[in-house]
């Protein structure tokens, strides 16, 4: 889920007009420095990282003065907590908290509905507080065309025992939060503590903002880069994968890194799954083999060859790697021959030097199978391709073993596809991409496999030379659906003069 | 029998001139479904594979008589409007096959849902097949595969991945085992037929003798589940497994219901809470095939006996 910082989650606040401390976020000491003087009190420097227990961890120091504040946030700065690096503090006043209170949304999986949980206690975590003293927590589930009136906000403090002005303040806060998580679609919001300071004001001591991955689309003011569930800043490849999907509605592509900085002989493996519950226990079953997975990839909800290209060649650029595994669920109903597709092009582009087992069943599995075999003899490392009724530990044995084999034969040798500069170059756009054919190497090709490969009718022979069948705008919009066989089939059966670009911004070569 | 659809539904798609619509549209025919319309604003008129193309589902229900369910296969940013377009229709059951959904969308559909008394499957499922009878949404790929893969029998199966659904029927087919309905919930943390509702629908029908489970970790569903057995409200065997077990807390594997939140939802959680009710929980994907077919054996010796 998308997370905000605590500073971005106080300014929402504040628009939303729960007031919150006096304070300044700062990427240097210098910045702290100057933002302490600004403030002109006493003040906390606060880590912003997405982990709780921050404090206990070192992450949060008063500073009476502004050179103690620059010192403060010296030692901060660069700190790592639970594996995130702190780039920015934020510098706040000190306030003087007379009580702490505790305000919550969540969405409730059962009830299909938005929670709001308040509790007379603040500090610690909401479900110890639950667990130690029910009486001191108060839930209600929202109807969502409803919304949260403010008297059932004050309801639901008032069986916590509050009452009176106090009441209110609290109850008007929680309407606030209510419907900040609304407006920006949190799965979950969290004021904890909320406070009253000793002259009477219900301020936000912090904040915990998660915005819904799906909705991230919605609110581009929140300047939120890579909307996926992570428990630190996004990695450079991450983001690279990210905006493949992010330009590219069609199916699925999700891809994560679980490790980094790992070298050959560690026993990492790429990981390329499709479908969720099928990639678990594909992992599990590297896990059981000893080995670890360097990243988490999954291409799923029928998508184009193109996507499961961009895919292949964005986890090969992991250095390091001992192996490739796709693996999915076994019976997809996906056409199974679009990744296999997206497979060849990849591995024969990079000319795969890893052993890679690719266990494919389903939909169309013989002919994904068949495709793959048909560019396994010509790369310099082993790779294998099965179907339904080969089970994911079974794959995996295969690719330990094809592991070992490497080792002592070591790579074959491997000509690479030479792009020659097109003599007659015929291009056009796709919808993510560009296809080249020189149709200099046409003239020699008796069978233009690459017409009778292209189910979607885009190209036909004029000339005796394969051109566009159909307008360039809609070709472009989605009429060629970028499924690679053309390519395939004029490299294989025909005289090899069609390039398919497939750009991925930003990927080293 | 068999569950939420079969021969005699009446099928509308919404979104029936897309890419994946008009190739799911022919598949669901091939196999058998009953598709009685389509609906794409804009687009009166076109037809596509043979079925009529309508501006709005009101319309639709209008010209062709009764709609039972309607798959909805627009674009995830559209998807809310289109399933309450049907609800107010008055389609009692949407199939809603797209991957990201806002979820309070969903909670948007699901309060109209609701309040009209229909249901909804998904959002980001693969759907629903009857085997020999129908299919709704993308499950089973073409009516060759569908019908190598899924066969009738006395087997409910539920799943809250897509391809296991499938995997799982496959691998029971095998096994001589055939299924009364397949249905993919959906990948998603808040879904319209979450597997306490599913059981329901099992537990109903006649034919259905014994139910399979393919859970995950994250939400409260095979909690849910559990605790309908324990209330003696879900009386048949139920054979279950629970994918996720590597999975760190806080990480999600592709499916954004599968999120480990603190303790909540954990794969050790389920698992135990599932045994403890006496669910069949195996601890090998493999074993499914064999555990369910025992069990089955064993609950018809018991109903013998009696």
């Amino acid at each position: 889920m998308a997370r905000l910082f605590e500073y971005q989650g106080k300014e929402i606040l504040s628009r939303m007009k729960i007031p919150i401390p006096k304070g300044q976020v700062a990427r240097t000491p210098e910045e702290a420095e100057e933002a302490a003087r600004s403030i002109g009190k006493p003040v906390i420097i606060k880590a912003q990282a997405w982990v709780t227990g921050r404090a206990s961890l070192g992450g949060i120091r008063k500073a009476d003065s502004a050179d103690e504040a620059r010192k403060a946030a010296e030692a901060i700065l660069g700190m790592e907590m639970k594996g995130f690096t702190v780039n920015e503090v934020l510098v706040e006043e000190q306030i003087d908290i007379d009580q702490e209170f505790y305000a919550g949304v969540i969405i409730d999986d059962v009830a299909r509905r938005p929670v709001v949980i308040v509790s007379s206690m603040g500090g610690t975590g909401i479900e110890e507080i639950a667990q130690s003293h029910p009486d001191k927590v108060a839930t209600q589930k929202v109807k969502i065309t409803r919304g949260l009136p403010a008297h059932d906000a004050r309801n639901l403090w008032r069986k916590v025992g509050i009452s009176g002005k106090l009441q209110m303040k609290l109850g008007n806060a929680l309407v606030g939060l209510y419907n900040m998580c609304r407006k920006y679609e949190a799965r979950s919001g969290e004021i904890n503590p909320l406070v009253v300071t000793n002259d009477g004001q219900v301020m936000a001591a912090d904040c915990r903002l998660t915005v819904d991955d799906y909705a991230v689309f919605r609110h581009p003011d929140l300047g939120i880069e890579i909307a996926r569930e992570l428990d630190r800043p996004a990695t450079p490849l991450e983001k690279i994968a990210y905006q493949v999907e992010a330009v590219d509605y069609r199916g699925t592509f999700y891809f994560i890194q679980m490790a980094q900085g790992f070298r050959e002989g560690e026993g990492y493996i790429g990981f390329h799954g499709a479908g969720g519950g099928g990639s678990m226990m594909s992992m599990d079953a590297l896990l059981k083999r000893g080995y670890k997975i360097a990243n988490f990839t999954d291409t799923s909800g029928n998508p184009p060859s193109s996507k499961v290209y961009r895919a292949a060649r964005i986890i090969l650029s992991q250095e390091g790697l001992d192996g490739y595994f796709a693996s999915g669920s076994g019976v997809a109903s996906q056409e199974q021959f679009h990744s296999a597709r997206g497979f060849v092009k990849a591995f024969r582009e990079v000319g795969l030097s890893i052993p890679a087992v690719i266990r494919l069943g389903g939909n169309f599995e013989e002919e994904a199978i068949e495709i793959l075999g048909k560019c396994a003899s010509g790369l310099p490392s082993k790779l294998e391709a099965y179907g339904r009724d080969d089970s994911p530990d079974f794959c995996a044995e295969r690719l330990q073993l094809l592991i070992e084999e490497q080792k002592k034969a070591g790579l074959r040798s491997f000509t690479p596809r030479k792009r020659n500069p097109a003599r007659k170059p015929y291009r056009f756009e796709t919808v993510t991409g560009s296809i080249e054919i020189d149709h200099a190497c046409c003239v020699q090709c008796k069978d233009k496999p690459c017409v009778a490969a292209c189910t979607r009718e885009i190209l036909k022979i004029e000339d005796s030379a394969p051109v566009l069948a159909q307008e360039v705008a809609v070709v472009k919009k989605g009429r060629c659906t970028e499924c690679l066989a053309c390519e395939i089939a004029c490299e294989f059966e025909g005289n090899g003069g069609l390039w398919i670009d497939l750009p991925i911004p930003e990927l080293k070569e | 029998m068999s569950i939420l659809i079969d021969k005699e539904k009446r099928v509308l798609i919404q979104g029936i001139t897309g890419r994946e619509g008009m190739t799911r549209a022919k598949l669901m025919m091939d196999y058998g479904s009953q598709v009685v319309a389509g609906c794409t604003p804009g687009k009166k008129g076109e037809v596509v594979h043979g079925v009529t193309v309508y501006d709005t589902v009101q319309e639709a229900v209008e010209a062709t008589g009764r709609i039972d369910v309607s798959v909805i296969f627009v674009p995830a940013p559209l998807i809310k409007g289109a399933a309450l377009e049907a609800i107010e229709a008055g389609v009692k059951l949407l199939v809603i096959v797209p991957d990201r959904v806002p979820i309070y969308d969903v909670l948007e559909i699901a309060e109209a849902a609701e309040q009209n008394g229909a249901q909804f499957v998904g959002p980001n499922t693969l759907g629903v097949i009857s085997p020999g009878k129908a299919v709704v949404g993308m499950i089973g790929g073409r009516a060759r595969t569908a019908n190598e893969w899924f066969k009738p029998g006395p087997v409910g199966v539920m799943s809250r991945s897509g391809g296991i659904t499938s995997a799982i029927s496959y691998y029971l087919t095998q096994e001589g085992l055939g299924q009364t309905t397949a249905i993919h919930v959906g990948g998603d943390a808040v879904v319209g037929l979450p597997l306490h509702e599913v059981v329901k629908h099992f537990q109903a029908d006649d034919e259905t003798r014994m139910v399979v489970m393919f859970g995950e970790i994250g939400t409260a569903q095979e909690e849910k589940v559990a605790d309908l057995i324990e209330q003696g409200k879900f009386t048949k065997p139920l054979v279950a497994f629970v994918g996720g077990k590597a999975a760190k807390s806080g990480t999600r594997f592709s499916h954004a219901g599968a999120i480990v939140e603190g303790n909540r939802g954990s794969h050790e959680g389920k698992v135990k809470r599932l045994r403890e009710v006496g669910a069949h929980v195996v601890d090998a994907f493999g074993d499914i095939p064999k555990v369910a077919r025992r069990v089955l054996e064993e609950a018809g010796k018991q109903s013998g006996d009696a």
